[in-house]
């Protein structure tokens, strides 16, 4: 399959499997409450009536308010593009770095936190320093999860990291990898803003770390803003999935091959993504101050997992 | 060919000294200028012509210094650090013509600034000892003077300019000592013969050399806990003056380190290694912990400097424990990641401060929580800024991105070793890097978003006017050279690579490939800064087109420009209700509470009438630097103790002076004899 | 009590034609909705029966949400304005401005009797007046307090669901 479609598939892919997911969390904790809920193609329908709605601008604004939403889709777009998701070989796949795809995306972050300062209200401060405390705190954590899970694999190349997790299935039960995913998982929590660290869906404002920071926008702002932050979740338990459960994952060019590989990403991520929402219904938001504590747990997961990694050479 | 070149920038520079000094006020900086330019210009085309060929510039007189001449040697390690003094340089004194007229146009400045522009310039060509200490000390006090410009209005300067002097000196005692029980080993005072000598001293001798170069070295170029000048002297420096510290002198104690550890000595045991990877992990934690908790802007950048800094000698540190350990080809990479990431930040930190100097002269304040609003109003400073501010965050699609991104695999590919201290180093120090990251992201939203973002929060900032146009010249032109660096890093690399090869004893094959993408040499890693950054503009295009063809409907709603920020329906909405810098940084200072401890002061005053009854609260906060609070200070206070408990021995009475004097000589008579 | 008829009688079409009379090329424009309804609720003085009501109305059993509703925190991600009770004199302003930080094309429902024509409010000294005294209501819900299932109702023909 041409390089090219390979990558509009997987950006269409994660582009539409987003809002997709985030309705199918929301129908797993409504059917939890005991409630029907919201079909699960609803935030589908909710992005198509934002982007027709009026856009609205702060009076003091500068360009950087409306730089944010734009550029927190254009990076997720553009690692998606480019990271093995359906495919062991995505366009670009030699140059595709786990360390160049985590800049990449909280180059994100830091614009929508700017844009948040740009608004000039107490919320968006308030959104953007939480959101950027728990990113500084997150980061540790990630980036010696990547380094546990390099070390093993001699190279920190994505596409290199799945493929030697389909060759030798041994490596995936290594205790280096469980442990760096773990650590994984805990700060996709983090960043994607789910509970315990942070209610999606919450009305107070004081509570609010992510949601802080996207009160002001409106219209095809926060039309980008829901798209973004949903593919982006979607994107990073790709990549969860693809380094825990690779099979399934298209090791061989060809279409077919390719179709089951995002067969099997929409599959995996669905499971991943109902067995988050039902451990989010049965948890409490954590106190703001207690977060430090979660995310340096993580940390020692990652550490522990780079030190078994080295060991075990 | 080459000599000229060099005999010009001394010659370049003491004239723009002389004339600085001399001419009237209308003309004194433009000659400066004009004449450190011609300076620059010969220094960079001395280096290129290092680089490009393979042989070395030399030259040695015994006119200019009595009793052992100067000799001047350029090799490519040299050359590297002098084109990057070059490049600042040339930004600086630009700025500077637009600077110039806020107070730095007396003639002490302007013989100052061409003074400390080439002796900079000249410490990369020192090849003896003499030559290097007087080059070294006529930097510093060419600094000083720079840092004294407004000591006549503020007790700041000259506090700052005293902690600068002080400890200069005491870091320049160190290098001297170090530098002499080298030469005297040796017999002569070359560098040449230092080199060809220096097998043969006793390993105590190197290591004491080493640890007092380490320690006169790292103090100049901002290693905790020889830090605590840099905050309070790039701070108080006028802003192009800030950017020449930060962005050029502190590379000269890099290559002080690298000149002795690597050069000089020609290597050692690993607990050296080990002692400046240790320098650089505290350095940098303490560094990104202090930008992320201070609220003056220059302070800010200035403690980001000495975070930067750690990076670097954690960087140093790890190529010369993979030397030592046997593994040329990542002990290859964490010398170039070094080299890379020093330059990076002299680009980027140069820009920064430039931008925050305009800042400062625009609105009178260095104070982020008094700032606000300034894109709007400083167009250019506020894009200026927020690349700086992206470039060290190390954020693709800028320069910081790619040095980091090497020095990270330069650990991990470094990290499966037997050797259990390389182990533990290089797991601290990929831990410290993550962490440094983190709260240098943290540091620098606050300073783009508080500074320039929102709405002003004093009047000054609602006030504020773009600065002149020569500053946004040279700010722009250095932020553009990040934009480039990144997207094109092989531009400089082969530079490092050969500066690298020539510092670190290693041959390494090269990392570049053609334009396009960095291929680790021997190792699985590659990265396409510019197919990267290509992608991303492809993804904004696409996305910009998305949303403006959603408003091309026939029923569409027109956007509003201008709208009134939403503040949960309240009728007042001023510009102080917006976070400051100190509740941004709130959450993690709480985090790091016992690291900082600051200084916590509430003061409560009742009405005389009934103690039931307050007058007034006054809070007092502040971040002061922990170490100078608990071990500087302190110290300080002991010697003035000593100082005071000694004055009994000055009573005035000559007869007693005169048998001090008489009892000296006795006792010298007796040692000699 | 066919829920029908009181669909029928007490809420307003679905299709709601709103005239922008003040700029100066008036436009029609259908409020296309689009099955997505986002509610930004406002209590402008009321008892809180209403709120009380909402809230079963959001709840297990009635559940308003399987029809595309939802609550939302910012007037700025909602299309529909809630609001209950008589509106209070220290709440006039507020109320204006939560509906001006509202992006069109947005609706004004208004809840309860006392939303209407102040209800057992009317005539008290801290009451402005009522919600269309104020603001211009598209959508009015009658009841003291109305039912969940009219509130479901009303909802419902908003979304189109």
């Amino acid at each position: 399959m041409s390089q090219v479609l390979v990558a509009i598939s997987q950006v269409a892919a994660v582009c539409v499997g987003g809002p997709l997911l985030l309705g199918l969390m929301r129908k797993v904790r409504s059917r939890l409450e005991g409630r029907v809920g919201a079909p699960i193609y609803q935030p589908l329908l909710d992005l198509r009536k934002l982007f027709a709605k009026q856009r609205m601008r702060p009076r003091d604004s500068s360009w950087v308010f409306g730089a944010g939403p734009v550029v927190l889709v254009a990076t997720v777009v553009a690692v998606t593009a480019v990271s093995p998701l359906a495919t062991t070989n995505p366009p670009l796949g030699q140059s595709s770095d786990f360390f160049a795809v985590v800049f990449v995306l909280l180059l994100g972050s830091v614009l929508l936190a700017l844009s948040a300062l740009d608004t000039g209200t107490a919320f968006g401060g308030m959104g953007s320093s939480r959101s950027m405390t728990i990113g500084a705190l997150c980061e540790p954590a990630l980036l010696v999860a990547i380094l546990a899970m390099a070390i093993a694999a001699r190279t920190s190349n994505l596409p290199a990291l799945v493929r030697v997790g389909l060759n030798h299935p041994t490596v995936i039960a290594s205790p280096a990898r469980i442990l760096a995913l773990a650590s994984f998982l805990v700060v996709i929590l983090a960043e994607s803003g789910r509970l315990p660290i942070d209610n999606p869906s919450t009305h107070l404002e004081l509570t609010m770390i992510h949601e802080a920071m996207v009160l002001e926008y409106a219209g095809a702002d926060l039309g980008l803003i829901i798209l973004g932050e949903s593919m982006r979740l979607v994107f990073l338990l790709g990549l969860f999935v693809n380094l825990l459960v690779p099979w399934g994952v298209a090791d061989r060019p060809g279409a077919l091959y390719f179709a089951v590989g995002l067969l099997a990403l929409v599959a995996k991520v669905a499971v991943v993504g109902v067995t988050i929402a039902v451990f989010e219904v049965f948890t409490a938001k954590m106190r703001l101050f207690r977060l430090p504590e979660l995310l340096a747990g993580g940390f020692v997961l990652a550490l522990l997992g780079a030190v078994t990694a080295v060991v075990a050479r | 060919m080459n000599e000229v070149y060099v005999v010009t920038i001394g010659m370049a520079g003491l004239l723009a000294a002389i004339l600085g000094g001399a001419l009237p006020a209308s003309s004194r900086v433009v000659a400066a200028v004009a004449l450190t330019w011609v300076s620059c210009g010969a220094a960079m085309a001395a280096a290129v012509s290092v680089l490009s060929s393979d042989h070395v510039i030399s030259l040695s007189t015994t006119a200019i210094l009595p009793l052992t001449g100067v000799t001047l040697v350029l090799n490519q390690l040299g050359a590297l650090f002098v084109i990057t003094i070059s490049v600042v340089a040339l930004a600086s004194t630009l700025y500077w013509l637009g600077y110039a007229s806020h107070g730095l146009a007396t003639r002490s400045a302007s013989s100052a600034m061409p003074l400390f522009v080439t002796s900079m310039l000249l410490v990369p060509f020192a090849a003896s000892v003499a030559t290097f200490l007087v080059l070294w000390e006529m930097m510093a006090l060419a600094s000083l003077v720079l840092v004294l410009t407004d000591q006549s209005r503020r007790e700041a300067a000259r506090s700052a300019a005293q902690w600068y002097a002080v400890m200069t000196h005491a870091g320049a005692a160190a290098i001297l000592l170090a530098l002499v029980l080298l030469s005297a080993h040796a017999g002569g005072q070359t560098f040449a013969d230092i080199e060809t000598h220096a097998r043969h001293l006793s390993g105590a001798v190197r290591g004491t050399v080493f640890v007092l170069a380490l320690l006169g070295f790292g103090s100049k170029a901002g290693a905790v806990p020889l830090h605590v000048w840099l905050p309070k002297a790039h701070a108080e420096a006028p802003g192009p003056a800030s950017a020449l510290m930060s962005g050029a002198m502190v590379n000269l104690g890099i290559y002080g380190i690298i000149l002795v550890g690597n050069e000089l000595l020609g290597g050692g045991p690993v607990w050296w290694w080990i002692l400046i990877s240790l320098f650089g992990v505290v350095s940098a934690i303490y560094g990104a912990l202090y930008a992320a908790t201070s609220s003056d802007l220059k302070r800010l950048l200035a403690y980001s400097t000495t975070d930067n800094m750690g990076l670097v000698l954690i960087a140093l540190g790890a190529s010369g424990l993979f030397a030592a350990v046997g593994r040329p080809t990542t002990a290859a990479i964490a010398m170039v990641a070094a080299l890379l990431l020093l330059v990076n930040h002299s680009v980027f930190k140069g820009a920064l401060f430039l931008a925050a100097g305009a800042v400062q002269v625009a609105t009178g304040t260095r104070d982020l929580d008094r700032l606000g609003g300034l894109m709007r109003r400083m167009p250019v400073t506020g894009v200026v800024f927020f690349i700086g501010a992206l470039s060290v965050a190390a954020l693709p699609p800028f320069n910081g991105f790619v040095g980091e991104w090497l020095l990270f695999q330069g650990l991990l590919h470094g990290l499966p070793t037997t050797n259990t201290s390389v182990v533990i180093s290089v797991a601290v120090a990929v831990a410290a890097l993550a962490l440094t990251g983190g709260l240098t992201v943290a540091a620098f939203v606050k300073a783009t978003g508080i500074g320039f973002l929102g709405r002003g929060r004093s009047v000054e900032a609602t006030e504020a006017h773009e600065a002149a146009i020569t500053m946004r010249l040279g700010a722009a032109a250095l932020a553009a050279l990040c934009v480039v660096l990144g997207l094109i890093p092989m531009l400089v690399l082969p530079a490092i690579e050969r500066a690298a090869a020539s510092a670190g004893r290693v041959n390494a094959t090269s990392a570049t490939r053609g334009w396009i993408s960095l291929h680790l040499p021997g190792l699985r890693g590659v990265l396409a800064p510019s197919l990267l950054a290509g992608g991303l503009a492809i993804a904004v295009l696409v996305v910009i087109v998305l949303r403006r063809s959603t408003h091309r409907r026939r029923h569409a709603w027109p956007a509003i420009n201008s709208v009134e920020p939403w503040g949960s329906g309240r009728k007042l909405q001023t510009a102080r209700m917006q976070y400051t810098a100190t509740s941004f940084a709130e959450p993690l200072q709480r985090v790091f509470d016992d690291v900082i401890r600051p200084s916590r002061d509430l003061d409560v005053s009742h009405l005389v009438e009934s103690r039931y009854y307050i007058e007034r609260i006054a809070y007092h906060t502040s971040n002061d630097d922990v170490i100078e609070r608990q071990f500087y200070r302190p110290f300080i206070a002991g010697v003035r103790w000593w100082g005071e408990r000694a004055r009994w021995l000055q009573n005035g009475s000559v007869h007693r002076y005169l048998a001090y004097g008489f009892v000296a000589l006795v006792i010298v008579l007796v040692v000699v004899a | 009590m066919s829920f029908r008829f009181l669909f029928q009688t007490l809420v307003h079409p679905r299709n709601v034609v709103k005239d922008l009379g003040d700029a100066p090329t008036p436009q029609h424009t259908t409020v296309a909705l689009h099955g997505s309804l986002q509610i930004r609720h406002v209590d402008a003085g009321s008892c809180n029966g209403c709120e009380l009501e909402v809230t079963s109305a959001f709840a297990p059993v009635y559940d308003a949400e399987r029809f595309g509703v939802r609550l939302v925190a910012s007037p700025r991600h909602a299309d529909a304005l809630l609001v209950t009770g008589p509106v209070t004199k220290n709440m006039a302003e507020p109320l204006r401005k939560t509906l001006e930080a509202m992006p069109e094309p947005r609706l004004v429902i208004s809840l309860g009797d006392c939303a209407h024509d102040c209800g057992i409010f009317n005539g008290a000294y801290g009451v402005e007046g009522s919600v269309s005294d104020v603001v211009k209501v598209d959508v009015h819900i009658a009841g003291c307090p109305p039912r969940p299932e009219v509130i479901v109702e009303a909802l419902r023909g908003l979304t189109g669901r």
